[in-house]
C-alpha cells in the first residue's frame, strides 16, 4: 500500500505548462462544452445545441467512401497483408515519396495547374497545428514577433506562441473595405511591433480567410510580399482551404504570384496546407509545410521527428490522391456541393434578416450581427453570443475570440452537418429574429 | 538573405554525430543478399522485426481493424473525423491493457491518465516543454540513447547533465553518482528539474534492479525532482530478471506521485515506429491536463488509433504476442552472443532489448575515444557493420559499440556473424608473440573481464596489439 507523504510545495512546473497561453479559456472553446453536455441530434435530441463552431467539412465523404469501396487493395490488410511490415518500419522523417508526390499533384490540381510542386520541398507534420507551430520555431526567436491579419483562426494563438514564445502583433482589417489587408495596416502593424520593442519576423497569412471564408485578391497578395520583401522578413501563406474555394479561378495562390515574378523572392516563402478541411479528414493528422527556402526545408524536415504522419495513413492517402480521376472528380464535386451550402445559408441568414460578408470560400459564414449588440463593444457581443448559444442553442463563433476590432461579427460553419440539420439550424435563427422584432416593437 | 532562428541554425538537431554517419554510409551501400551483397548491414538502428509474421497473420484475419476493406470502411467517416485529443477512448483503455500486461499484470493503468504524442520523440519534448524552463537541467545517467539530446533540448532550450555510470560495476546508477550529477548542476548554476531514466536502459540492454529503482525513486523524492521512466522497451524483456516498472515501485515506497511520469512507445515493443505511436502516462492531474493540450502537436493518426485499438484489445492475441516475442528475442540474442563469444567478443550480461552493448575495449591501440573512432570507421568500412560507438551515448570510457540484433532476418545476422568471424580471426592471426611480462599482465585483465564474458573461450589468449595494421585507421 503506498502511503502518501505529505506533498511539500509541490514542484512547480515549466512556465509554459502554467500560462494560459494554449487559449483554451476563450469562448471559442466555452462554446464547444456547451455543445459536448447537449448535443443536438436529428433523432434523439432535436432540442440540443447545434454545433456551427467546428469548421468541418462533411459534405463530400460519400465520395471518399466510394473510392475505398472500389480500391480494397489500398488496404493493408488484404492479400496477405503486402508491405504491412515495410509501412510499419517506416519512419524516415522524408516521408513517402509516393505521398508527397501525389500531395504535390494534389495542390497543383487545386490551383488549376498554375502552380508546380517539387515533391521534395513537402515536410510532412502531424496536421496544420503542428507545421504552424513548426515553422514559427524555425522563422522566430522567443520574444520576436509575427504580424497577423485579423480576424484570424483563435487556434493561432496556441500554435504560434504558446510553446515557441514568439508574440502575435494584428495587422488589422474592419469591415469598410471588407477586412481586406492593406499597406497602410501592415505598416501600422510593424510600427506597433516597433514601438513595443518587438522584433518582428515574419507575416502569416491565411488565403481563403478564416473566419472571412473569402480569398485574398492577387492585387493584395502582391502587396503583401512586397512589404515582406521591403522589411525582408519571412511570409507564411496558410492555404488550407485553397481546395473549398466555391469557384477554381477565384482562389490565387502565393505559389501563383511567385511564379509570375520568376520565384523572385520565393527563400522567404512558406506554404501551410493539410487535408483536414479540403478531405475533410482531421483525425488522420495530415499537415505539410512547403518551403521555398532550402534551410528552411532542411531544418523542417529534422524538427517533423516530433509530429510525423503515421505511414499506414500516408500510405492510404497516397494511394488516394494518386487517383487522377479521383482527385479531378472530387475536387470539383466537393466545390459544387459547399458552393450550394453557402448559398443555403446566405439566403435564409438573408431571409431572417442578416447579413453576411461576400464569401467566396471555406467551410463557414462571416455573419455580420452588430445591428443586434446593446452596446457596440466586446461586452455585447458576449452578451449576443451568450443568448444565442443558450437559447437559439447554436453554437457559432464570436468574432472577439476571432481578434476581429469590430463587435458583432460571428463565424458561422455550414459544412459540418446534413442539409436538414442546416434547415433547422436556419429555422430556428428566423425564429430568434422574428421575436427581436416583436420585441422592439412592443418597446 | 532573409535570417532563421537560433535554433534553427544551430546544431541542436543532433545530426552531426557519428550516430547518424554510419546511416550515412548504411544509406550509400545498404547490404542486400541478392543485389548488394557486399554492403554495409545496418546494426545501428533498433527496430524489432522478429514478430511481423505473427501480426501479419493478426491483421489479415481481422480485416475490420483497417478502415479501407469492405469490412471495415463504415467506421470511416466517424474515425476520420475524430481528432479530439483525448483520444479515442477504445484505444485509451486498449493501450493502458496492454501496458498492464506487459508488466506481467502486477499494475493497472488508468486509461485517462493516457496522453497522446508523435512518437516518444513527441513525448519526450513534450514532457520537457511541461515540466521545464529553458536554462533548467535534466539529469540522465549515460550511456544513453543520442537521441535525447534532440528530444529533450533542441526546441525546449532544457540542459542535459549525465549522471556518469562506469563499467567497473556494470553502468548501475548509484547512489553516488546521482550525487555528484546533481552537484556539477549546481556548481553549473543549473537547476535540476527532473531524472530522466530508460528502463530497460537503451543502449546497454539491461534492467533496473529493485534496489537501484528505489534508490532513485528515494533520490528525486529528497531533491523534489520529477522523475520520468522511458519504458520503451518493455516488453523486450526476454529473461529474468524479471522487469521492474516505476509504476510498481511507486506502489511500495513512500514517494510523491505528482513527480512521476512514464514515456512509453509501441516503436519498439510491436515494432511500429511507422505509425508514430507515443504515450505519456503521468501521475501528476496538472501534467495530464497540460500534456493533454500540447498533445495537439503530435496527436496519433486516427487511422492508427482504430487498428491499435482493436489489435490490442485482443486479449488472445496479446498475450500470445507478448510470449512469442519474448521468445524470438531470447533466441536472437542467444545465439548472437554465444557466436561473438567463440571469437572472443564479449558484450554486457543483458536480458532486455534489441541489441546488446558490445565490449571491444580489447581491440583499441589507445584508451582513446580517437582509437574508438578509428575502430569504429574500420567496422563500418572493411567489415561492413552499421554499429553505433559508444561515444554517440555519451558513454565516459571508450571502446563500447551498441549492435543491434532484431531488426534483420536470419540469413541477414549469419552473414554479420560471418563478417565478424573474418575479421577477429584476421585480427588473431596478426598478433605478435607475446613477452613473458605481457602474459602476466594479460591473465589479471582477463579475470578482471570475466563477468562481461558469457564464452566458455574467454580465457583463450589474445591481446590488442596496437599496431597490429588491421585496427590501425584508415583516413
Amino acid at each position: 500500500m503506498a502511503i502518501e507523504i505529505e506533498k511539500p510545495s509541490s514542484v512547480r512546473l515549466s512556465k509554459v505548462a502554467i500560462s494560459k497561453t494554449h487559449g483554451e479559456d476563450s469562448p471559442y472553446f466555452a462554446g464547444w462544452k456547451a455543445y459536448d453536455e447537449n448535443p443536438y441530434d436529428e433523432i434523439h435530441n432535436q432540442s440540443g445545441v447545434i454545433q456551427m463552431g467546428l469548421a468541418e467539412n462533411q459534405v463530400s465523404f460519400d465520395l471518399l467512401e466510394k473510392y475505398l469501396e472500389e480500391h480494397h487493395e489500398v488496404s493493408s490488410s488484404g492479400k496477405g497483408a503486402p508491405g504491412f511490415r515495410e509501412n510499419a518500419l517506416f519512419q524516415d522523417y522524408h516521408g513517402l515519396k509516393s505521398f508527397r508526390q501525389a500531395m504535390a499533384n494534389f495542390m497543383e490540381q487545386i490551383r488549376g495547374g498554375k502552380a508546380k510542386f517539387d515533391p521534395d520541398r513537402i515536410v510532412l507534420t502531424a496536421g496544420a497545428t503542428a507545421a504552424n507551430e513548426l515553422l514559427t520555431f524555425i522563422l522566430a526567436d522567443p520574444g520576436d514577433a509575427l504580424l497577423v491579419p485579423t480576424p484570424y483562426y483563435p487556434g493561432f494563438d496556441r500554435d504560434l506562441r504558446w510553446r515557441t514564445g514568439v508574440k502575435i502583433v494584428p495587422i488589422h482589417c474592419n469591415s469598410s473595405n471588407n477586412f481586406q489587408i492593406t499597406p497602410e495596416a501592415l505598416e501600422a502593424a510593424y510600427q506597433s511591433a516597433e514601438s513595443m520593442d518587438l522584433k518582428v519576423r515574419g507575416i502569416l497569412i491565411t488565403n481563403p480567410s478564416n473566419p472571412l471564408g473569402s480569398t485574398i485578391q492577387s492585387s493584395v497578395l502582391n502587396d503583401i510580399l512586397d512589404f515582406a520583401v521591403h522589411k525582408n522578413i519571412h511570409l507564411v501563406s496558410d492555404e488550407i482551404y485553397s481546395g473549398s474555394t466555391f469557384s477554381p479561378s477565384e482562389f490565387v495562390s502565393i505559389a501563383e504570384i511567385l511564379r509570375n515574378r520568376n520565384y523572385k523572392d520565393a527563400e522567404r516563402v512558406h506554404i501551410v496546407y493539410s487535408l483536414s478541411k479540403d478531405l475533410g479528414l482531421p483525425g488522420f493528422r495530415v499537415g505539410t509545410i512547403y518551403s521555398y527556402n532550402d534551410d528552411v526545408v532542411t531544418t523542417a524536415r529534422r524538427m517533423s521527428s516530433f509530429t510525423l504522419i503515421s505511414s499506414q495513413t500516408q500510405h492510404l492517402l497516397a494511394c488516394m490522391l494518386s487517383n487522377h480521376e479521383f482527385t479531378q472528380n472530387y475536387i470539383k464535386t466537393n466545390r459544387e456541393r459547399l458552393n450550394k451550402r453557402y448559398d443555403m445559408i446566405i439566403q435564409g441568414l438573408k431571409k431572417a434578416g442578416i447579413e453576411c460578408l461576400k464569401g467566396n470560400a471555406g467551410l463557414f459564414c462571416w455573419m455580420n450581427l452588430s445591428p443586434l449588440l446593446n452596446e457596440p463593444t466586446r461586452q455585447g457581443e458576449l452578451e449576443l453570443w451568450n443568448i444565442i448559444l443558450n437559447q437559439v442553442k447554436l453554437n457559432i463563433s464570436p468574432g472577439s475570440s476571432c481578434h476581429c476590432s469590430e463587435p458583432g461579427w460571428f463565424r458561422v460553419c455550414f459544412a459540418n452537418m446534413s442539409e436538414q440539420t442546416l434547415r433547422v439550424a436556419l429555422q430556428r435563427i428566423h425564429k430568434f429574429m422574428e421575436q427581436r422584432k416583436v420585441c422592439s416593437v412592443n418597446q | 538573405m532573409v535570417a532563421i532562428s537560433k535554433i534553427a541554425t544551430g546544431n541542436g538537431h543532433g545530426e552531426d554525430s557519428p550516430y547518424f554517419d554510419g546511416w550515412k554510409a548504411y544509406e550509400t551501400n545498404p547490404f542486400h543478399p541478392i543485389d548488394r551483397p557486399d554492403g554495409v548491414i545496418q546494426m545501428g538502428l533498433a527496430e524489432n522485426q522478429l514478430c511481423f509474421n505473427f501480426i501479419k497473420k493478426w491483421v489479415m484475419e481481422h480485416p475490420e481493424a483497417s478502415l479501407c476493406s469492405a469490412e471495415g470502411v463504415n467506421k470511416f467517416k466517424e474515425t476520420a473525423l475524430f481528432q479530439d485529443y483525448h483520444g479515442m477512448p477504445e484505444f485509451r483503455e486498449a493501450v493502458a491493457k496492454f501496458m498492464g500486461k506487459v508488466r506481467g499484470g502486477r499494475v493497472k493503468f488508468d486509461p485517462d491518465r493516457i496522453v497522446m504524442s508523435g512518437g516518444a520523440t513527441g513525448a519526450h519534448e513534450m514532457v520537457a516543454f511541461c515540466l521545464a524552463d529553458p536554462g533548467e537541467a535534466f539529469l540522465v545517467p549515460t550511456p544513453y540513447y543520442p537521441g535525447f539530446d534532440r528530444d529533450l533540448s533542441w526546441r525546449t532550450g532544457v540542459e542535459l547533465v549525465p549522471v556518469v555510470c562506469e563499467s567497473s560495476n556494470n553502468f548501475k546508477i548509484t547512489r553516488a553518482a546521482l550525487e555528484a550529477a546533481y552537484e556539477k548542476a549546481k556548481e553549473a548554476n543549473l537547476r535540476v528539474k527532473g531524472l530522466l531514466i530508460t528502463n530497460p536502459s537503451n543502449p546497454l540492454g539491461t534492467i533496473l534492479d529493485q534496489d537501484t529503482l528505489k534508490g532513485i525513486v528515494k533520490f528525486i523524492n529528497e531533491k523534489n525532482i520529477h522523475l520520468i521512466g522511458d519504458e520503451i522497451y518493455a516488453a523486450t524483456v526476454f529473461m529474468e530478471p524479471e522487469f521492474v516498472s516505476i509504476s510498481e515501485i511507486i506502489e511500495e515506497v513512500e514517494c510523491n506521485r505528482d513527480l512521476t511520469h512514464i514515456v512509453y512507445s509501441l516503436s519498439k515493443d510491436m515494432g511500429f515506429p511507422g505509425f508514430r505511436v507515443g504515450i505519456v502516462y503521468s501521475y501528476n492531474d496538472a501534467v495530464v491536463s497540460c500534456a493533454r493540450k500540447m498533445s495537439s502537436f503530435g496527436l496519433v493518426s486516427s487511422q492508427t488509433q482504430h487498428l491499435i485499438a482493436k489489435m490490442l484489445s485482443d486479449d488472445d492475441f496479446v498475450d500470445r504476442f507478448i510470449v512469442e516475442s519474448k521468445e524470438q528475442l531470447l533466441k536472437r540474442h542467444k545465439y548472437f552472443t554465444l557466436s561473438l563469444s567463440q571469437v572472443g567478443i564479449g558484450s554486457l550480461k543483458s536480458n532486455a532489448g534489441l541489441f546488446i552493448w558490445m565490449d571491444l575495449r580489447k581491440l583499441l591501440k589507445e584508451k582513446t575515444f580517437d582509437a574508438e573512432m578509428d575502430l569504429w570507421r574500420v567496422i563500418i568500412n572493411e567489415v561492413k557493420l552499421n554499429v553505433s560507438p559508444g561515444s554517440s551515448f555519451h558513454c565516459d570510457e571508450p571502446g563500447w559499440f551498441r549492435v543491434c540484433f532484431a531488426n534483420m532476418d536470419d540469413n541477414t545476422m549469419e552473414v554479420a556473424l560471418l563478417r565478424i568471424t573474418t575479421f577477429m580471426h584476421k585480427h588473431n592471426e596478426a598478433m605478435v608473440p607475446r613477452k613473458l611480462c605481457r602474459r602476466a599482465s594479460l591473465k589479471l585483465s582477463l579475470s578482471r573481464r570475466r563477468d562481461d564474458f558469457m564464452s566458455p573461450n574467454m580465457m583463450s589468449p589474445h591481446s590488442p596489439i596496437p599496431q597490429s595494421p588491421l585496427v590501425r585507421a584508415r583516413t
